[in-house]
């Protein structure tokens, strides 16, 4: 049984009100639930918005319904224009990697489950976390808004380069007002991660329990505090990027746009700017951003295997070592998005190198985990298969980093769809594997009831087959020169690409209605799944110590302690094959590492 | 269902491989005389890539197969060599191979980005604007005339704000919407952005460089072929980037000095 020692305290106590309770809530595990339910709505958005890119490039005549209701000039009669559809664009790649990719894996799971598992009671400063999440909050309605003002959102791009971001409408709809709210939404959810981080660091080396040394948090709460550390150096470089930006727009500064600016044949009042400072201050936040997508869903696929393969990964330092190597090589590799920029081409030569060496830290990752599988007792469940899923795609888009971290090869496949193939598979959908697996996974801990796994299996097998059938063919169109941000397909050689494109729009439109079967599943399960019991996986960590859901303070009253290393399966113990981190039971084990 | 899973995974990499292998989708045959290094590169990270990516999948399909739901009283086992071995393999194999591809692909690189001009490469210049590329040759006197962005007007056609009345260099300069030059002559590109930013892709001749507001960036190559080829624009510019295109016309001498009288003559 868990050891509770008797003495606890309360940094605030139980809200009574349901203002309190459910909305403004102090409790970080309110918050998570918060981050989730921001998460699930914006990766709703963002797929409704790749369904009507994806159509548009299948069939670029082709009347969406109902699309017109959004704009009546960016959607004449549910036909996508060419700026709306870089409008549409835009905001996809905005909505999912901040608000889906970031809030889902890292500020949502990570809120709900960092402070339980190193035994904490909350955050050290939950008025600044409710905060964060508020902030994160009303940072994407500001950006959904620029949906319905003046000429609609911003048609720059996630990236926003500049000039363009900074020159106003005179450069094309969207790019005053849009590019203003798109600026204030990112500042603002730098503001809510920068919050955020701030609560993690101190979480992790400062509240844990007695017993519960640096090397026995569990792999996901290291992956949590070491992407907060990320978060903490890259969201304050693009914060006040974007805020200069601004200024650009309403101080009548000359940050990043030079002289001698003609658009539309007027000299444009600005002088002395530079459009590569963008690009550096962006991507210095940028790729450091890929691994704050990643690195969590990296944590959590090793907890949910370790947990499912009934033995502890080959080595859970070398884990640890290399998701903080990921994290410090990501700095010194963002120059490998610039290679054809202008920037000195020495400097590629300089990212080059470390973007190759960056492979070797992602691949003891991978091997670890593949090895660590041999001899195991692999146990199969919609958590785990989404965890085995997330190495193939880890593995297919990290593979194509090989291409795209060598200058010469990006003459060839920069701005191409083999880019767009690459960061979908490596950061986008392998990080969508891991918030499902970690659904499947925590839900029952979460909610106290547990997910139809039927469904889940059903929704992992559309999704595995279907990613696959979407994002594989974007590599081979990226090698045949087909370039990326294109409305539609006008020159001769694209052309023959135009049923390729069909092809991944199908695939996209089955794959995204299988995302549908998870919501159902999600909403019903919520309500009427089968009640969970405290530890229904036979976990180890301290998340399944404590009661299903856990009481306001974590661990009703009390303060664990711990006895062994997170990981501790394939011993022989009084419950089975496993001892929890928080019991004193002595088992004979040839696992544990000091 | 793990078997079913192992089996997919290794389905889907085959399939993934087969059109890589089949040459369904490739790129352009290559015009240039650099180009040669960049498709070489590309083969061998595309063989790397290729072996570690079906090594990959079929290891993990191969335990998922073998190691799942096993019975009972199976034993946990532990990898002969555990992650020690592991870690010397990542750093042995793959390093050795990255770097190895990181040093081959420098030549490349360099081909393109390292080397100056030769002195008699033919300088020409390119300006991109929203969402139209220009291009402008010297005339006789080999000589750019100044810009003077002030005087930059699409609507008469002075799309490089010169002044001839005033610059004597500006005269002769020819200024045409289609790209031409001559075969096997060395071109030097002068590049540079009226407003956003643009790049400069022509994919047969393996080169694409940015435009940057600001900034004079240039270009060398060689094209090794006649023919027509499209010159498009890969950094998003505004609505209309994805039709901003130009046309590159690879032609005999003969031919480009005919060209280039009747464009003269147009002026």
């Amino acid at each position: 049984m868990p050891d509770m020692s008797a003495h606890a305290v309360q940094h605030h106590a139980p809200p009574t009100s349901f203002i309190r309770k459910h909305i403004f809530s102090l409790d970080h595990k309110v918050i998570g639930k918060q981050y989730y339910g921001l998460a699930l709505l914006a990766a709703l958005v963002g797929m409704a918005l790749s369904w009507a890119m994806r159509l548009h490039l299948g069939w670029t005549n082709a009347a969406i319904p109902g699309l017109q209701l959004l704009s009546k000039t960016g959607a004449p009669g549910g036909v996508i224009t060419p700026e709306y559809y870089l409008q549409l664009m835009t905001m996809h790649g905005t909505i999912m990697v901040f608000f889906v990719l970031t809030t889902a894996p890292f500020a949502a799971f990570g809120n709900f489950f960092l402070p339980i598992q190193v035994g904490a009671e909350d955050m050290p400063f939950p008025r600044f976390n409710m905060m964060s999440f508020w902030v994160t909050f009303l940072a994407f309605v500001v950006l959904v808004s620029s949906f319905f003002v003046g000429d609609g959102p911003t048609l720059g791009g996630w990236t926003q380069y500049a000039p363009l971001n900074s020159v106003g409408s005179v450069a094309g709809p969207g790019q005053g007002l849009g590019v203003i709210l798109w600026m204030t939404s990112i500042a603002l959810f730098c503001v809510g991660q920068l919050l955020g981080a701030l609560n993690f660091i101190p979480t992790t080396l400062d509240l844990r329990v007695k017993g519960m040394s640096l090397m026995r948090l569990p792999l996901s709460a290291w992956a949590w505090f070491i992407t907060s550390c990320m978060g903490l150096t890259a969201f304050a470089v693009l914060m006040p990027a974007c805020i200069l930006v601004i200024l650009d727009h309403v101080a009548g500064t000359s940050f990043f746009v030079p002289s001698n600016t003609v658009i539309n044949d007027q000299l444009q009042p600005h002088s002395g700017g530079s459009t590569l400072l963008w690009q550096h201050l962006f991507w210095f936040f940028g790729h450091p951003e890929v691994y704050i997508a990643i690195v969590p869903g990296i944590g959590i696929v090793s907890h949910i295997l370790v947990t499912n393969m009934r033995r502890p990964m080959l080595s859970h330092r070398v884990l640890i070592y290399s998701m903080g190597a990921l994290a410090v090589l990501s700095y010194m590799v963002y120059g490998h998005h610039m290679f054809v920029s202008g920037m000195n081409p020495i400097s590629s030569l300089a990212f080059s190198f470390p973007t190759l060496i960056i492979t070797i830290p992602s691949t003891i990752v991978v091997l670890i985990w593949v090895f660590s599988l041999y001899g195991s007792k692999l146990r199969i469940n919609s958590a785990s298969l989404f965890a085995l899923g997330f190495i193939s795609m880890f593995v297919s888009g990290g593979v194509s980093g090989f291409f795209l971290a060598q200058p010469s090869i990006d003459i060839m496949l920069h701005a191409t769809y083999f880019v767009v193939g690459h960061f979908h598979m490596v950061m986008g959908v392998a990080a969508m594997f891991g918030i499902f697996g970690g659904t499947y996974f925590w839900f029952p801990k979460m909610t106290g009831r547990m997910m139809n796994e039927t469904l889940g299996k059903i929704h992992f097998w559309l999704s595995f087959v279907g990613t696959y059938c979407i994002f594989m063919p974007f590599h081979y169109l990226g090698m045949a020169g087909n370039v990326r941000r294109y409305s539609s397909f006008p020159e001769d050689f694209l052309q023959r690409l135009i049923p390729v494109h069909r092809f991944i729009t199908v695939a996209a439109l089955v794959t995204g209605a299988a995302q549908l079967i998870f919501v159902y599943n999600l909403i019903h399960s919520r309500f009427w799944g089968k009640p969970a019991p405290d530890n229904p996986w036979e976990a180890t960590s301290l998340e399944w110590s404590t009661a299903t859901p856990p009481p306001f303070d974590n661990f009703g009253g009390k303060h664990p302690v711990v006895y062994h290393d997170p990981y501790q399966y394939g011993v022989q113990s009084s419950v089975g094959d496993y001892v929890m981190q928080a019991s004193p039971e002595q088992v004979k084990t040839e696992h544990e590492e000091k | 269902m793990a078997k079913f899973f192992a089996i997919t995974i290794i389905v889907i990499a085959i399939a993934s491989a087969i059109p890589i292998l089949r040459h369904t989708w490739v790129a352009p045959e290559d015009i240039s005389t650099h180009g040669a290094l960049i498709d070489e590169q590309m083969s061998e990270t595309m063989a790397e890539a290729g072996i570690s990516f079906l090594a990959a999948q079929f290891i993990l399909a191969i335990f998922i197969w073998k190691f799942s739901n096993p019975g009972p009283n199976a034993k946990i086992k532990k990898f002969p060599g555990g992650a020690k071995g592991l870690v010397v393999a990542a750093l042995l194999v793959v390093g050795v191979e990255v770097i190895a591809l990181g040093i081959f692909g420098v030549k490349a690189w360099a081909n393109v980005y390292l080397t100056a001009p030769s002195a008699n490469a033919m300088p020409i210049q390119v300006q991109a604007g929203q969402f139209a590329f220009y291009f402008r040759y010297p005339g006789p006197d080999g000589k750019f005339g100044p810009m003077h962005p002030e005087l930059i007007s699409e609507g008469s056609q002075n799309f490089y704000g010169l002044d001839p009345d005033h610059d004597p260099d500006s005269k002769d300069d020819i200024v045409t919407a289609e790209m031409a030059i001559p075969v096997n002559k060395e071109i030097h590109l002068l590049m540079h952005s009226k407003d956003v930013g643009h790049s400069f892709y022509v994919r047969e001749l393996r080169v694409q460089q940015d435009f940057v507001p600001g900034l004079d960036v240039s270009l060398h190559f060689t094209a090794t072929k006649v023919g027509r080829y499209e010159i498009v624009c890969t950094q998003l510019c505004g609505l209309g980037h994805y039709n901003m295109k130009a046309y590159l016309s690879v032609m005999s001498q003969p031919d480009f000095e005919d060209w280039l009288k009747k464009q003269a003559a147009m002026q």
